[in-house]
């Protein structure tokens, strides 16, 4: 685990508003010289903590109105190979990201399509023949916020 | 609609939101400036909001995350204002999803660990305001991040 400091956290926070920041103008955020500052950095990225970015688009904008959050259970634990599974699932350019989850469910999906037909479509087609899906609940996204977190 | 190269652009900004604008260029089959000048377009289309850092949780030694899925009380009026608003103020949410679907509310927890975890719940999580029913989903493994755009 990494320890980071006022400093650090600082940091951190600037970059998750905005990680185009010039490392001197994060340098007058913290009052540090910039060699200073980009140090603190390469030490961040290095300890794995800044994890690369993100890029946050209007989706609707792209022509892709729906986002849906998929919960799979599948139905013949066992018997269906998990890797098999991942790999399918993780293959569709519609399902953004994957998780591997314990509860309920056994997989949380995020899946992006244009419209809900469009939605049912991937649905049906490329999620619903998979080998081993069972239970399926859908909840559509309305709103999102990332928040600051703990630090 | 945007045309071909703004979606090759996007896509390959989607995949890896680091790359420099040459290396952008390059992949996108196009040169540096018109990518630059594409990308500003986009930027003040409102296409492309913001680039943000990804914070690994882990690193910071935050080993547990959940998912809490909440069902509001919506017999209450301002249910779903109240919640979120309490919510914001718990340091360890880093998300907050509203939904249409089975599930109203989605919380996305972390935790130092179980009984880190156990405190949070316990003493913030269900002093939330007009809670009827939660569910939790732990995160084991995540398979795949945000790395694909169907456009």
């Amino acid at each position: 685990m990494t320890e980071i400091d006022a400093i650090d956290r600082t940091l951190l926070r600037e970059l998750s508003l905005d990680a185009g920041q010039s490392a001197g103008a994060l340098a007058r955020k913290v009052n540090l010289s910039q060699p200073a500052t980009y140090r603190r950095l390469r030490r961040l990225e290095a300890a794995g903590v800044l994890a690369g970015r993100w890029l946050d688009l209007d989706l609707e904008r792209l022509g892709l109105g729906v986002t849906v959050f998929l919960g799979i259970k599948l139905a013949t634990k066992g018997r269906v190979s998990l890797q098999d599974f991942e790999r399918a699932i993780t293959a569709i350019p519609e399902v953004q990201s994957v998780q591997h989850v314990l509860g309920l469910y056994d997989y949380r999906l995020r899946v992006v399509a244009r419209d809900l037909p469009d939605f049912e479509r991937v649905l049906r087609r490329r999620i619903m023949t998979l080998p081993g899906v069972g239970e399926v609940e859908a909840n559509v996204l309305l709103s999102e916020e990332v928040r600051p977190g703990p630090i | 609609m945007r045309d071909d190269l703004d979606r090759r652009l996007l896509r390959h900004l989607h995949a890896d939101p680091a790359l420099t604008a040459t290396a952008l260029a390059r992949r996108a089959d196009t040169t540096g400036a018109v990518a630059a000048r594409r990308l500003e377009r986009l930027r003040a289309d409102g296409v492309i909001r913001g680039r943000h850092a990804r914070i690994d949780w882990r690193a910071l030694g935050f080993e547990v995350e959940v998912s809490l899925r909440v069902t509001l009380d919506k017999t209450e009026s301002g249910a779903f204002d109240q919640f979120i608003a309490a919510a914001r103020q718990v340091r360890e949410v880093i998300e907050i999803q509203t939904f249409l679907g089975r599930v109203d509310v989605r919380l996305g927890v972390i935790a130092r660990s179980m009984s880190h975890y156990q405190e949070i719940y316990r003493d913030r999580i269900l002093a939330l305001p007009h809670i009827a029913d939660i569910e939790a989903l732990m995160h084991v493994a995540t398979l795949k991040t945000e790395s694909s755009l169907p456009i």
